[in-house]
Parts: C-alpha cells; structure tokens; sequence
C-alpha cells in the first residue's frame, strides 16, 4: 500500500511548519518544543507496539530510560563523546528489549501488562540500587563540554537552544517519516493484523510471535533513541525517567492524541504538555489535571484527537 | 545481637507485613478474580484508608482506642462508598473492559493521589495504637499491637472465606465469577454485584491501612509499594484461591522480611519482583491458580 499524497503534504508541512517556528517562537517556548519533539519520539515509538500491534506495554519507560542510562553513564563516567554515546543507548535499549520482550511475549493481555511493569520496575529499582554509579534520585548532570555533536566540517554546540531545536526536529523528522513508511509497509500492515486478530493470522500461516518480537524492538529502539536524545539535548539523567510514571505517560500521550495514527502520538504529546503547563499555572494540582484527562479521554474520546479526525474528516489519514 | 534474635525480629516484622499484604491481596484478588479487571487505584483506596484514619483518628480526644475505633469503622466504610461511586460513574460505562479499565484506574489513581496531597499534604503523620504493652521476648520487648494485627488480619481472611463459601452473597459472587452470563440468566444482578464487590475490595485495602497506620504513619506516597506487593502476591498465589493468596502473602511477607534485615531492601525487592514476573511468564495461572482461560 502506498502514503497517499496529501498524506505526505501534510507530514511536509508540519515539519516545515516546525522548522520555521524555530526562528520565530519566543526563547521559552523554543525549550518546551525541543522538548516535546523529544518526548513525542517516545511517544510514537510507544505507539508502534500499543496503537499498531495491539501490545499494552507498560514498562516502556524501561527502554526510554536504557537509552538515557546509555548514553548519560557513558559521557559521565567514561567521557564517551555523543556519537558512540548516542549508539551505547541504542544498544542498551535494543539488548534489553529483545530480552524483555521475548519473556513478555509469551504472556497476552493482562498478564503482558502486568510482566512489561515488573520488568521496568526492576530496571527502575537498579537504578537505585547502583547509586554509586547513577546517583539515584539526584541523577547526573552532565558536563557542557561533552554536549558537542560532531559532522563532518561542523560541530555543533547542543548546549545552544537553536541548535538544540534543529537537533531533536532532526530526530523527529527522521522517526516520523521512518513509522510513516514503516507502518504503511506490508510488515506495519501485518502488525495491524495481528492485532485486529492473532488467530486468523497464525491460521494464514504468519510466524504472530516472531512479528510482535520486531514490533516491540523497533518499538524499544525509537524510544531508546528519545532517551539518548534526552540526555544528550538537555544534560540530565535521573532515576524518575525510569518509573511507573514515564511508562504511563506515553499511552497517555498516544490515548490522546489517536492510537494507530502517524500524527497523533505527536499531537497528544503537544496537547497533554501545555495542558500540564496552562493547567500549572492556575493550580499546583496538576496529577488532577492528567488523572480527569485519562478518565474522560476513555470514557468519551476513545479514539483520540487525530484519531477522532480520521473518522470524521480525514480518512486517508495514515 | 547473636543471629538468632536478628532472626526473630525479621520473622516477626514479615509476619506483620505478611498480614497486611494478605488483607490487600485479597481485595485485589476478588475484584481482579469476579469482575476481571485490574485495579491499579487498589494501592490509593489503601492511601486513602490511612489519611481517613487519622483525620477520624485526630476528632476525638480522649483514650487513643477511641480515635482508632472510630476509624476503624468509619474509614472502610468511606473508601468503601468512594469505590462503590467511581465503579458506578467511570468502570459500568466502560463495560469493564480489562485495556481501558486499567486506563480508567489509573486515572483514579492520580486524581485520589492529588487530592490527598492538596487536602492533606506531603507530611507523615502517625494514629496513636489503641494500646501499646510491650510483650517481654527472650532477646527483647516486642509491640503487642503489631501481634494484634496479625489476630485480626487471621480474623478477617475467615470471614471473607465464611462469606464467599457459607452466604448467599457469596454463592451469588461465585456464580458471577465462573461464568456472568449465566448468572445473568438466573436472575443474578451482575451489575450490582460488580459495584458490591468493587467496593468491598476497596474496603479491604482500607481496612489493612487503617491497622498499619499505628506502625507505618499515613503518606500520601504509601499506596505504590504494597500495590506492585500485592500484585505479586496476587499472581503468585494465583488468581481466586484464597488459600493461594494466604500462602503467597506470607511467603513474599517473610521472605522481604527477613532478605530486607540481612541484604538490601531495594535488592530484595529487585530479585522479588524479577522473580515474580518470571513465575507469570512461565506460570500464567500462579502456582495454586487453575487454568481459567
């Protein structure tokens, strides 16, 4: 099946859309978006294993946190510069999520929930445990001077907010237009299957656990990549990321913004984090905020905002 | 300290937390067992249960039974009704579906947790035990009230087993656990049965907070700990055996205990859980469970 034309129009625009609001977004927003853009990698790589394979997974933050653990624990203590950083945080996340998930997978349903949260809390308690190294709660800050990525002929200073926007919509760009295709090819196809039924898929003869372990790595992969991308981008990494709370969020984030589309990963992203913010600013009680948000999204909204689109207005939405 | 007395204490210490585990176990277990949903606000209703109990607690002066009595009573039967409401408002219209429902709770989850943090605050604050003697042991003096509620968390699990396997309400549960339609079909009300037990796990987990308030202190963090606890005990015991859940609270109550007095408490819980969530991939059913699916 090929991406229909206004379906690549509109991915187009809204990466230039973003790139020009590069230059003219007042300095505090600039961060937020940077930091969205980030987090909204994470969550569409959630969103290839719940919204396109049907696996409610709830310890993906085990494999953002694999990729902020990778990448921060090697430029803190080893003064690994941001390339083979960036690919030590690929490589934690991918070990841990083929390991993970080929447990996991044996299980369905609520016991695959249940197995993925364990499996992340063990992760976060390690974190814990090995405090020498990570420092727990308190995390790592790390040094200025290793933030630098270099090209060929160029380096670039990631500490520099323009930079540090251009660097994670790079990212973004990258990951986006990868799942755009991905998820449009017979293999993002087969997953859909799986998930609408894995009887009948096993019964045509599909190899269902094999797909699901592929799903979950690509999966685990783009989330490591957004934890990487975190530690390098904004110099942190701490314990927090690797708690029940960062596996939540992002099916919160993909809840909202419409599982099983491109977009709206990154439009619940967006939507939830200047909710939290707007929200913040009047009240302190912003758990309030997320907790009403789920319980009416569920009951109401079931299908998301662009998901919602795409049965209303949109149906080539991809 | 020789070994033995260290070992004692820890055995004790596990028996106490043993207790209160079987308590929220079987809360978790009868609404995950009847209405097959995963509660994940079951962590918050305990919360809950604790700060009720000492707001009860903190209105009567007086003998310090009297405080706790009251609270006994009254903050149950509180998170009971807060339970009973959120099953009628969100978990009927969700027509328990286990993927949204879970969802669902944890939204539960963030508001009861933000609500105790506004109305109550971050700080720990403690119920006086109703009484306090000491018990005088070989090696050292031993809190009579930790014992006590080992005795009334034994007196508890019999009443609920009395209930589900002597009463009419609990032969009504039965049926609507092995198979909902045909309970339906025989005039069972099914969605009043999913709100009764809803809420009477709630108020189980309430029950077991309101006991451990004298020793714990009441937080509004407390919930997340003995959840993810209770869940293993849940699964290891396996879904709907009573005595599954028994065996399991006390195995995973002493083995903290006494792993947490001689190596790490964090390394004790990774090893616990890790090896629970192997017993699930391998053991879907639990070790006392039967095959259901």
């Amino acid at each position: 099946m090929t991406i229909s034309a206004k379906a690549l129009w509109l991915h187009f625009g809204i990466l230039a859309l973003l790139f020009a609001l590069n230059f003219v977004l007042p300095e505090y927003h600039r961060g937020i978006f940077s930091r969205v853009m980030v987090l909204a990698v994470f969550a569409m790589g959630y969103n290839l294993a719940y919204g396109y394979t049907g696996l409610l997974s709830l310890g993906h933050a085990m494999f953002f946190a694999a990729g902020l653990y990778g990448a921060g624990l090697t430029i803190y203590h080893l003064d690994w510069s941001v390339w083979p950083a960036l690919l030590a945080g690929l490589t934690a996340g991918a070990i841990l999520a083929v390991a993970a998930s080929f447990l996991a997978l044996r299980t369905a349903g609520v016991a695959f929930m249940i197995v993925t949260l364990m499996f992340a809390q063990v992760f976060y308690l390690a974190t814990l445990y090995f405090t020498t190294y990570t420092r727990g709660e308190e995390g790592l800050v790390l040094p200025q001077s290793a933030r630098v990525l270099s090209l060929p002929g160029i380096e670039l200073n990631l500490t520099d907010p323009g930079t540090r926007y251009m660097v994670a919509l790079a990212l973004f760009a990258t990951v986006l237009f990868s799942l755009l295709f991905l998820v449009r090819s017979s293999f993002g196809r087969t997953l859909v299957a799986i998930r609408e039924s894995e009887e009948r898929m096993r019964m045509l003869g599909y190899d269902v656990f094999t797909n699901k372990l592929s799903s979950m790595t690509i999966s685990a992969l783009i989330c490591a990549a957004a934890g990487a991308a975190y530690a390098i981008l904004f110099g942190y990494a701490g314990s927090s990321f690797a708690s029940i709370q960062y596996s939540i969020l992002p099916l919160l984030w993909v809840l909202l913004g419409g599982a099983a589309t491109t977009l709206g990963p990154v439009v619940g992203t967006f939507f939830m984090f200047y909710a939290v913010d707007i929200a913040s600013g009047y009240t302190s009680a912003y758990m309030l905020v997320v907790g009403l948000a789920l319980i009416l999204l569920v009951l109401y909204f079931p299908r998301g905002i662009a998901g919602t689109a795409r049965e209303r207005w949109l149906p080539w939405l991809p | 300290m020789a070994f033995g007395p260290y070992l004692l204490l820890a055995t004790l210490e596990g028996l106490v937390m043993a207790a209160v585990l079987a308590l929220m176990a079987l809360g978790l277990s009868l609404v995950f067992g009847v209405m097959r949903i995963v509660n994940v606000a079951h962590g918050e209703f305990y919360m809950l249960g604790a700060v009720l109990a000492w707001w009860f607690a903190s209105l009567i002066g007086g003998h310090p039974a009297l405080g706790f009595l009251l609270a006994l009573a009254a903050s149950p039967l509180t998170v009971a009704a807060v339970a009973f409401l959120s099953e009628r408002l969100v978990l009927r219209r969700l027509n328990y579906e286990p993927e949204t429902t879970i969802v669902a709770t944890i939204g539960l989850l963030y508001i009861i947790q933000q609500l105790a943090l506004t109305f109550y605050g971050p700080e720990a604050r403690p119920v006086q035990p109703p009484f306090d003697v000491r018990l005088s042991l070989p090696w050292f003096g031993y809190s009579s009230y930790k014992l006590a509620v080992v005795g009334a968390s034994i007196f508890l699990m019999l009443a609920t087993w009395f209930l589900l396997a002597h009463t009419k309400a609990g032969l009504v549960m039965r049926a609507t656990q092995s198979d909902r339609e045909t309970a339906q079909a025989f005039g069972i009300p099914v969605d009043r049965v999913y709100a009764g037990v809803f809420a009477l796990g709630a108020g189980l987990a309430a029950l077991a907070a309101v006991l451990v308030v004298p020793i714990r202190q009441a937080h509004y963090l407390m919930g997340q700990d003995p959840l993810l606890l209770s869940f293993i005990v849940v699964i290891i015991g396996g879904l709907g055996s009573l005595r599954g859940t028994v065996i399991a609270a006390l195995l995973i109550g002493l083995s903290d205990g006494i792993i947490s007095m001689f190596f790490s408490p964090t390394l004790a819980k990774m090893l616990a859980t890790l090896l629970v969530a192997l017993v699930l991939v391998f053991r879907p059913q639990g070790l006392f469970g039967t095959v259901t699916q």
